[in-house]
């Protein structure tokens, strides 16, 4: 095996040489093997010459990274990295995210059709939504702005959650009227996780945790648009 | 300059693909692995293999992220959802994925020990570092992969007697 691998000395390869040349089972196994080898190669060496994701290619351009991407004036490009990089493992209680996400839709496609009362609190009252919103949460609860992707806040409704826990929905609307709802919810002891997706009929839902807090965008506005809006949403929210 | 982790990505990210037998859940491997890696460069000391280090970091969190989703439902990724479907290039499409479809029954630590080896080409000891195991653990890992994925390919020519080989 070790010779297959070219990791002998020479000595030992010549005396597996000449071993193998009367035994004919044990060069099958060295041609199998050596096979093995260049399928492997022949299958994924091609992922040496792709383009390196951008998503990947984000690497700091020294070793005080952190230190860049924590001050003040984060540029747009360490910032859109840091975004991806804040993010840690999909680590979530077993269950929860899932009826989390479903409770979001079910909340997005009962609301999404209203007309008359699609919120409670319009957006006019934009500071008294957030701070009802934040109490009744008991967390800080903001509504991020999404107006770069041509979406205004219509305004915000309190929810039901799991448990008699409350969870706040905001809704935003285009020039066209299509419409997305974000739905937020505490959940206690869950760790951050990185953005999840699911879909649900025709509409799209991304949903994390962070800090506490579990965020589910919801709308049927393309998926690359949907986590574009889900990447700026989490960086709005998240503070620093 | 670049970071001196910059260069290596091309590397990781082949190995993930092997080892996940999928293009965006590779790559979310290979982002999970940077972020940590990045998180805990103070820890490399110069002088040692950056590459092996860096295959030991990406060992860990896919070693956790098991774990994870060993404890989670399944759900749909958005990876799934997001993966653009390629064109199909038959003859050498068929034959990745009996490479795949093999690669796939392996044990995960075979492999890793497979990949690392056949793939990557570490030597014996390097594997053993990256994935803190004795070499002849590594080296019967390695038997047994090999042994494996030499009777899965077989079987799956076979199956296929139309299939070309690739080359």
């Amino acid at each position: 095996m070790a010779y297959v691998d070219g990791q002998l000395a020479p000595d030992a390869v010549r005396r597996v040489e000449a071993a193998l040349a009367t035994d004919e089972a044990a060069r099958a196994e060295v041609e199998a093997y050596r096979l093995q080898g260049l399928l492997l190669h022949g299958a994924y060496d091609k992922v040496l010459a792709e383009k390196v994701p951008r998503r990947l290619a984000g690497a700091p351009v020294n070793t005080s990274w952190t230190r860049i991407a924590m001050a003040a004036s984060v540029t747009l490009v360490v910032g859109a990295a840091f975004g991806w990089f804040a993010r840690g493992l999909l680590v979530v209680p077993a269950g929860e995210s899932t009826t989390f996400a479903q409770r979001a839709v079910a909340a997005h496609v009962v609301y999404l059709p209203e007309v008359r009362h699609p919120v409670e609190v319009v957006a006019a009252e934009e500071s008294h939504l957030v701070a009802w919103l934040s109490k009744r949460l008991a967390a800080t609860v903001r509504a991020p702005v999404l107006a770069d992707f041509g979406f205004r806040l219509v305004g915000g409704r309190l929810l039901p959650a799991e448990a008699g826990k409350p969870a706040a929905q905001f809704m935003y609307e285009d020039a066209q009227g299509q419409r997305l709802t974000l739905y937020v919810s505490k959940i206690e002891g869950a760790q951050d996780t990185a953005f999840r997706y699911s879909k649900e009929g025709a509409t799209d839902i991304f949903y994390w945790v962070d800090r506490n807090l579990g965020y589910a965008l919801s709308g049927a506005v393309g998926r690359e648009r949907m986590l574009e809006l889900s990447n700026t949403i989490y960086k709005q929210l998240t503070p620093g | 300059m670049a970071h001196p982790i910059v260069e290596h990505i091309p590397r990781l990210r082949r190995y993930a693909r092997a080892l996940v037998g999928h293009r965006e859940r590779a790559d979310d491997l290979v982002q999970d692995a940077l972020e940590r890696a990045y998180t805990k460069w103070h820890l490399w000391r110069e002088g040692t293999n950056l590459r092996a280090w860096l295959f030991t970091v990406m060992h860990n969190v896919w070693v956790n992220q098991i774990e994870a989703a060993s404890s989670t439902p399944p759900m749909v990724g958005l990876d799934e959802a997001l993966e653009v479907s390629e064109a199909p290039r038959q003859e050498v499409a068929l034959g990745i994925r009996d490479l795949d479809v093999a690669l796939s029954s392996l044990p995960t630590e075979q492999r890793e020990v497979l990949l690392l080896v056949a793939l990557e080409e570490l030597k014996y000891h390097e594997v053993a570092e990256v994935l803190d195991v004795p070499i002849g653990t590594v080296m019967s890992r390695l038997a047994r992969a090999r042994a494996k994925l030499r009777t899965a390919l077989s079987e799956g020519t076979a199956r296929r007697p139309n299939l070309k080989a690739v080359k």
